[in-house]
């Protein structure tokens, strides 16, 4: 019996998935030594996302591959870790205070977050449709659990559920996408199912395509794209408000970097079949997100329609697969990041125990009481409605030149009218701020590390609105 | 002396799968579930695919099938009853019509295909393909990422289950 030779295993490149899973597990192991004190966990998670980000940069010659081609460094990895680890700092940081006043003293819940950043780096590297199986998994089955990590409240359990079932319905046709995607090519890597499809070594045509289908089915559920978004606003309005924020940011982030990367790199050629779809299914999220938005009375259902619309403008930068749409999503997303987990901070600052204030009618007034937090709140809206000067607006012109140098020019007129309708809403939580007369007491307890977070994406927000090129410039990299 | 395997794995697998639509009582459409698992299994290792074979025990008569009997016993479903067993629930005409349709489709189709010769050579398999070695030898080198990763997802996923099953939470 001849032994098996060790194939060549590449570490390095590894090196943020290696540094972020020790650290979660450091996390559940500190756990058991400590008291009902989580702060500690709280400093070793923020330490592991800080490794992560730098170890991600161990690589230079950039694009690296390694594992027979699963695996890969490149820009877009890079810098979507960076996105990733940002916002799971951030997520961490208002969760504090969060999990304080609410009563969450699980210490699991820190490194939830920590092996979701693994699935997400995961994700945004893996270059084998097994591994992004893998990634997307892990991600999802840690956001099952955070979702509905409130086990005494039935909003959160319902959250939970709803978005466990759903989400194992659509890995089924992730799965089964990719399955037919093998079957046809004969290769689970995405290089060898282009060159399959491109040197005529498919098996079966429509086979190819209807994995293509199944694909943007299962694709489309986890980032939330109409008509696979009916979960959004429920698991959004029921998990706890920080976890909501993680979940609308990197997750999202880590299944469109996928996305972008399995329909560029793997079935580019198949792009007269698919744009149509894409066009589609774009621009109908665009309208159900923005129309369904404005119904809306909660903050928490209200953020999450518009998070649904934004993934309409961010498929579009799926569908122009330049590389300049590639950097486009990449800068979109850190932008996103800031302006969500801004917004999502003022959210949770303004709730009490027991009462969370999540209705529209709650913010009245809150200009005169607390002018800072209003005026906080205002930029984060009118940059996610995407006004000049705010990152908000250089985000969309990005995703949107990145089309137009396609000559997609309507779906960009229909976007842009989007982003329009899309300020009516926005406006209305401005309005209620400046223009209504409190209808009950602020109680707020300024909390130093939610407050951290505000500061933090306002400076990105008016950073990167005004001075967008250096970030620009590292994300055209490649 | 294949044939003289296969035949009565065959028979004995259609037998039981029929016995999972007729049994009456849940337990015993489950217990016959397992029994076809098991000469599905068989056939498996009668078709080098040893591993495939062992695996179909392990999860699915072993793990799945558990999880199935739990289900029932929680449910507490009672085999024939008050609750009007499915035997005699309404019969939609419509739709039995519509199913008898597709399966007719589906054994012509059938016959076509077993008429038109494409399976009389079957494509050559390498000689060790799909037996435990083989599958081992690729999960280490080719496949060692995603096996290696698969440990990250099992943690999370035991780690998701004892945070929310947890009894009491201090």
């Amino acid at each position: 019996m001849e032994p098996i030779t060790a194939p060549a295993i590449d570490l390095v490149s590894l090196a943020p998935v290696l540094v972020l899973s020790v650290f979660g597990i450091m996390v559940l192991v500190t756990d058991l030594f400590i008291g009902k004190d989580k702060s500690v966990l709280v400093f070793i998670s923020l330490t592991g996302l800080l490794m992560g980000a730098i170890s991600s940069l161990a690589k230079y010659n950039l694009p690296v591959h390694s594992f027979n081609g699963a695996y890969i460094v490149d820009h877009l990895s890079v810098f979507f870790t960076f996105i990733f680890c940002i916002s799971s700092a951030l997520a961490i940081l208002v969760s504090v205070d969060f999990n304080k006043r609410e009563g969450i003293k699980v210490g699991e819940y820190y490194s939830l977050i920590l092996f979701c950043t693994v699935g997400m780096v995961l994700l945004a590297s893996a270059t084998d449709m097994i591994m992004i199986f893998l990634g997307i998994e892990i991600v999802s089955i840690s956001l099952y659990v955070l979702a509905g990590i409130r086990r005494n409240d039935p909003k959160s359990n319902e959250a939970a559920l709803k978005y466990f079932l759903l989400g194992a319905f659509a890995t089924g046709f992730l799965l089964y996408g990719m399955t037919l995607l093998y079957g046809s090519t004969g290769s689970t890597k995405l290089v060898m199912i282009a060159s399959a499809i491109r040197n005529g070594g498919v098996a079966s045509e429509p086979l190819l395509l209807m994995g293509v289908v199944l694909l943007i089915i299962g694709l489309g559920f986890k980032v939330a794209a109409v008509p696979f978004h009916m979960w959004a606003p429920d698991v959004y309005q029921g998990a706890p408000t920080p976890v909501t924020a993680f979940m609308a940011v990197g997750p999202k982030a880590a299944s469109l970097a996928a996305f972008y990367r399995i329909f560029s790199e793997a079935i580019p050629q198949l792009s007269p079949s698919w744009e149509i779809l894409l066009c589609v299914v774009s621009v109908i999220t665009m309208f159900v997100g923005n129309l369904g938005a404005i119904m809306q009375t909660n903050i928490k259902r209200l953020l999450a329609f518009s998070s649904v619309a934004h993934v309409g403008y961010l498929i579009i930068a799926i569908i122009a697969k330049n590389s300049l749409s590639s950097s486009a999503l990449m800068f979109y997303m850190l932008t996103y990041a800031f302006m969500i987990f801004g917004t999502f901070g003022i959210v949770i600052l303004l709730g009490r125990k027991g009462d969370e204030n999540l209705e529209i009618e709650n913010y009245s007034g809150l200009a005169y009481k607390h002018p800072v937090l209003a005026l906080s709140m205002t930029i984060f809206l009118l940059s996610l409605g995407g006004l000049p000067p705010l990152a908000g607006f250089v985000a969309k012109f990005f995703v949107f030149s990145a089309a137009l140098k396609e000559g997609f020019l309507i779906l960009v007129i229909i976007a842009v009218l989007n982003s329009a309708v899309s300020l009516y809403y926005y406006l209305k939580v401005i309005v209620f701020m400046y223009m209504k007369d409190p209808v009950k007491e602020f109680d707020i307890t300024l909390s130093p590390m939610t407050l951290f977070v505000i500061a933090i994406s306002i400076f990105g927000t008016i950073q990167l609105g005004i001075f967008p090129d250096s970030i620009i410039a590292l994300a055209q990299a490649n | 002396m294949e044939l003289l395997i296969f035949y009565p794995l065959a028979g004995l697998c259609v037998a039981f799968a029929l016995g999972v639509v007729i049994n009456n009582s849940p337990v015993g459409s489950a217990m016959s579930l397992i029994a076809m698992m098991l000469g599905l299994a068989g056939i498996f290792v009668l078709q080098q695919a040893h591993f495939i074979a062992v695996l179909q025990i392990i999860i699915y008569a072993g793990a799945i099938m558990v999880l199935f009997m739990f289900v029932i016993m929680l449910l507490n479903l009672k085999g024939s009853g008050e609750d009007a067993s499915w035997r005699s629930r309404d019969k939609n005409l419509l739709m039995t019509v519509l199913s008898g349709f597709l399966v007719a489709g589906l054994l012509y189709k059938i016959l076509c295909v077993l008429n038109s010769g494409e399976f009389d050579s079957p494509a050559s398999l390498p000689e060790n393909f799909g037996t435990a070695r083989e599958v081992g030898t690729i999960l280490f080198t080719e496949f060692v990422l995603p096996f290696e990763v698969a440990s990250i997802l099992l943690l999370v996923a035991m780690i998701g289950a004892v945070v929310l099953a947890k009894n009491k939470v201090d």
